[in-house]
């Protein structure tokens, strides 16, 4: 068919432009797949260690809502995959989401794919070819999910059919991605389309398992993880996410007929004549660039915190139906929903970081699209331009995280008719504040210092995350975990609040800052 | 006094050494060629007086201050076009234009209007929607509205049509005529040629050519094509000439200036049934810069350097070759 002419040359050109990229994803995943699946063995030996865990994690709705439904938590098989879903899940729709936007719209919209698209080539090609990247790129960490399973000897059926859930994910996402680079103009507005579809697809997984009804199953990923891996596997889950992602892909493929090379779906509107007055400032100009993503990740993460907060009754509920779970928090003498609030505060916090580091990474992307230079041409210094741009990343920072905790706060408040909940949740969420900032300010110092080394901070947000998350269950040193700044903010409301942490954990990040601005005044832009 | 004083400058990327040792003059109130072929240097040089990059080693002074130093308080002074404008997708042409005359605290909304309408550019149209063109044309309005004293203009003039080009010709006139400076970087020689009072040649990293177009030709090659009564058999024996052409009584040369008279009288004698002679063109004293042997491909191997700073060395190009207009599509 000509309008696939070339496909298989520009899978050849996407292999070769990630030959870093996608062993790193490819790598990252199943590295933290597999050293889950082999902490799990020796920690479950046992029939009576996993009894426990049935009645203890299968009763808590907040690993229910991060992780799926607990289904055959009594066997070290279902164990495994209750422990491995969560990273192996949402890593692999991330990178199905990157990978499919950055070979789709981020390259139409520099100008590449006129480049490529003028020779000998089906209009489309390249978004086939992306699709064939990010789904074998998914095939490969559904194997890789399959093999670590076989290498501790778990069945073999039920390893299958959970790779085969995992790599469908995969697939699906890819999908949604293909679908968003087709709607808007900008590779970012595609990823954070999809990234809002992943949103959504979780929330109503997780709403659905935890108050155990249908929901789940209006969810791609409820479908996924409704194959019941370990509990007599059921394959036709598969069947629904396979047939939606050819869907999706199809979709986009027709969509390409519907719009305009280089446009949305939507037609840009004409802006205004003249600027407003508010527009005539480094600081205006940083609020006008980034009140997009604000408003979006503000939506967003309140909507998470309302997903967490109106589960906070069914934790009451799981546990007054649960003898040993009774007892592990009566011996402990922790309050059940505070354990819960502290680890979905946790979680908000992990993933508002996700705002921060947008922000900050985006002063990059406006110094090599030389679209500073005009900027900094006028009298306007490095570090006014930086200084407006921060002032933005950090209230923005301020604002998201309040917005999560609120919305948290105000749902659990009335599901558990408690209005002192409110206040918990968005102080608890504010605890937080000084460490999500003191990563924020660590890129800053390395956009400064070393900007070729910055995009290596979503690794250590990802790092932070398995530290925070699955830190224990790795078992990983003691030092290591107290490498993330997370670990060292008191777990409000579990434990009491402490200045000290959070005062340290200020001034470290604003030396960061600092020592990004002395360095930022040192160094020549990016050229070329 | 000059506003722009560049001597020896270097800067290296790594190990690879983009400027070696350039120098460049801009007086106040002319408006200065800046040439080179892509790769040259004529970016870098630019953006190490706008304050972006740092100088490796040499001299820069930029109206009266350090470039690097004083940024802040000399940008209040200039204004600058890049040659490959990004605008702000989320931003409308309007906006880009109000927001950069008011960094630099310089907003005339009068001359702004005025230049929209003579560059016929629609405010309107946000970032992606404007072509190369029209994007160009955005900070071309931005910068020709402030009445910054330096103009700083990077190949300001790719993607414009001729109509706008004339626009834009007419704009840096009036700039010239108030006592403004501007340096403008272009591979547009009619351009060039047409507003320039001095120009400066550079090629891999160092200047090979300075000073007014008139300079440049006086020390150049005239291009000269005989025909006489009696053969001009022996005139190649004169000294400055090269014979390119001798076939019976026409003969076609090339003479350094300096000897044109004798060469002139020589033929003469031998009596003279038609004569054309023509300076070099800009274009040719460019290519002739650029390129080792008429018209070839200036060799871009790493370490070919010209060095070599004496126009005893200039070879115009053959006359009969097709001049080429554009400039560019020879490298």
């Amino acid at each position: 068919m000509t309008r696939f002419t070339g496909t298989m040359t520009l899978v050849r050109l996407a292999l070769r432009r990630d030959r870093v990229v996608l062993p790193v994803w490819l790598l990252s995943l199943t590295g933290l797949i597999y050293s889950s699946v082999a902490a799990v063995q020796g920690l479950y030996d046992t029939a009576a260690s996993q009894a426990t865990y049935q009645a203890t994690i299968g009763g808590s709705a907040a690993s229910i809502a991060l992780s799926g439904p607990p289904v055959a938590l009594g066997t070290i098989g279902g164990i495994t995959v209750f422990e491995v879903s969560q990273v192996a899940i949402i890593g692999i729709a991330l990178m199905a989401i990157f990978l499919t936007v950055r070979h789709t719209r981020a390259d139409e919209e520099a100008g590449r794919t006129e480049l490529v698209r003028a020779g000998v080539l089906g209009r489309q090609a390249d978004l086939l070819a992306a699709g064939i990247l990010a789904c074998a790129a998914s095939l490969l960490v559904g194997a890789s999910v399959v093999v670590s399973f076989l290498s501790v000897d778990l069945a073999a059926a039920d390893s299958l059919v959970f790779g085969g859930a995992v790599a469908s994910v995969g697939l699906v996402f890819t999908g949604v991605a293909l679908v968003a680079a087709q709607v808007v103009e900008h590779g970012r507005q595609a990823v954070g389309l999809a990234l809002t579809a992943l949103g959504v697809a979780f929330v109503l997984r997780a709403v659905g398992d935890v108050a155990d009804n249908g929901l789940r199953w209006a969810s791609p990923l409820g479908w996924a993880q409704g194959v019941h891996a370990f509990a007599g596997p059921r394959w036709w889950p598969l069947g629904l996410c396979l047939t939606f992602a050819v869907a999706l892909i199809a979709t986009a493929g027709w969509l390409t007929t519907r719009r305009d090379f280089g446009g949305g779906l939507v037609a840009a509107r004409p802006g205004p004549p003249a600027a407003s007055p508010r527009l005539g400032s480094a600081w205006g100009l940083a609020l006008r660039l980034q009140r997009g993503m604000l408003l979006g990740w503000t939506v967003g993460m309140t909507l998470l915190g309302v997903m967490f907060g109106s589960v906070a009754a069914e934790v009451d509920d799981m546990v007054a139906g649960n003898s040993a779970m009774q007892d592990v928090f009566a011996r402990s003498g922790v309050d059940i929903v505070d354990a819960y609030a502290a680890t979905v505060l946790l979680i908000l916090a992990l993933v508002t970081t996700g705002f921060t580091l947008g922000s900050v990474l985006r002063l990059r992307a406006e110094e090599t699209t030389h679209r500073v230079e005009p900027l900094l041409s006028t009298p306007t210094s490095r570090t006014r331009w930086a200084a407006g741009w921060l002032l933005v990343s950090a209230s923005g920072t301020l604002a998201v995280l309040t917005a999560a905790g609120l919305g948290a706060g105000v749902t659990s408040a009335v599901v558990l008719s408690d209005p002192g909940r409110i206040e918990d949740m968005v102080g608890g969420a504010l605890v937080y504040l000084p460490a999500v900032l003191l990563v924020g300010g660590l890129a800053f110092a390395l956009f400064g210092g070393v900007p070729a080394l910055l995009s290596g901070v979503w690794l250590l947000l990802a790092g932070f995350f398995v530290a925070g998350w699955l830190g224990e269950l790795l078992s990983l040193p003691a030092w290591l975990v107290d490498l993330s700044p997370y670990s060292h903010a008191p777990q409000v409301p579990l434990e009491p609040l402490s200045w000290a942490p959070l005062l340290t954990m200020t001034g470290v990040a604003a030396l960061c800052v600092a020592a990004g601005f002395v360095s930022l005044r040192q160094r020549d832009l990016a050229t070329g | 006094m000059a506003v722009i004083e560049v001597q020896g400058l270097v800067k290296d990327f790594g190990r690879f050494r983009a400027l070696d040792g350039l120098d460049l003059t801009v007086r106040a109130g002319e408006v200065h060629g800046f040439l080179g072929p892509n790769g040259a240097g004529k970016s870098t040089t630019i953006r190490i007086l706008l304050g972006l990059l740092r100088a490796t080693g040499g001299e820069v002074r930029l109206l009266g201050g350090d470039p690097w130093r004083d940024a802040t308080t000399l940008h209040r002074r200039l204004t600058y076009v890049p040659g490959d404008v990004n605008l702000w997708p989320q931003l409308s042409g309007g906006e880009v234009i109000d927001l950069l005359g008011r960094l630099r605290g310089d907003v005339d909304t009068a001359r702004r209007d005025e230049l929209l309408q003579r560059f016929e550019l629609d405010p309107r149209k946000k970032g992606r929607a404007y072509s190369k063109g029209n994007r160009q044309k955005v900070a071309l309005v931005a910068a020709l509205s402030s009445r910054a004293e330096l103009l700083i203009l990077d190949e300001p003039t790719s993607g414009l049509d001729p109509l706008m080009e004339e626009v834009f010709q007419e704009c840096i006139r009036e700039v010239r005529d108030e006592g403004r400076t501007v340096l403008l970087s272009s591979h547009i020689l009619a351009e060039v040629e047409e507003l320039c009072d001095r120009v400066s040649i550079i090629r891999a990293g160092r200047t090979v050519e300075s000073g007014t177009l008139s300079d440049l030709r006086r020390a150049s090659r005239t291009m000269v094509l005989a025909e006489t009564v009696q053969p001009p058999a022996d005139v190649g024996s004169l000294r400055g000439v090269r014979v390119l052409d001798l076939v019976g009584d026409r003969v076609r040369l090339e003479v350094d200036n300096e000897h044109l008279s004798t060469v002139i009288s020589f033929l003469a004698g031998r009596g003279i049934r038609s004569l054309e002679s023509h300076p070099p063109t800009l274009e040719e004293l460019f290519l002739a810069q650029y390129g080792d042997q008429p018209g070839e491909r200036p060799a871009e191997q790493p370490g070919d350097r010209p060095g070599d700073r004496h126009l005893d060395s200039l070879r115009a190009p053959a006359a009969d070759r097709p001049v080429d207009t554009s400039g560019g599509s020879r490298r």
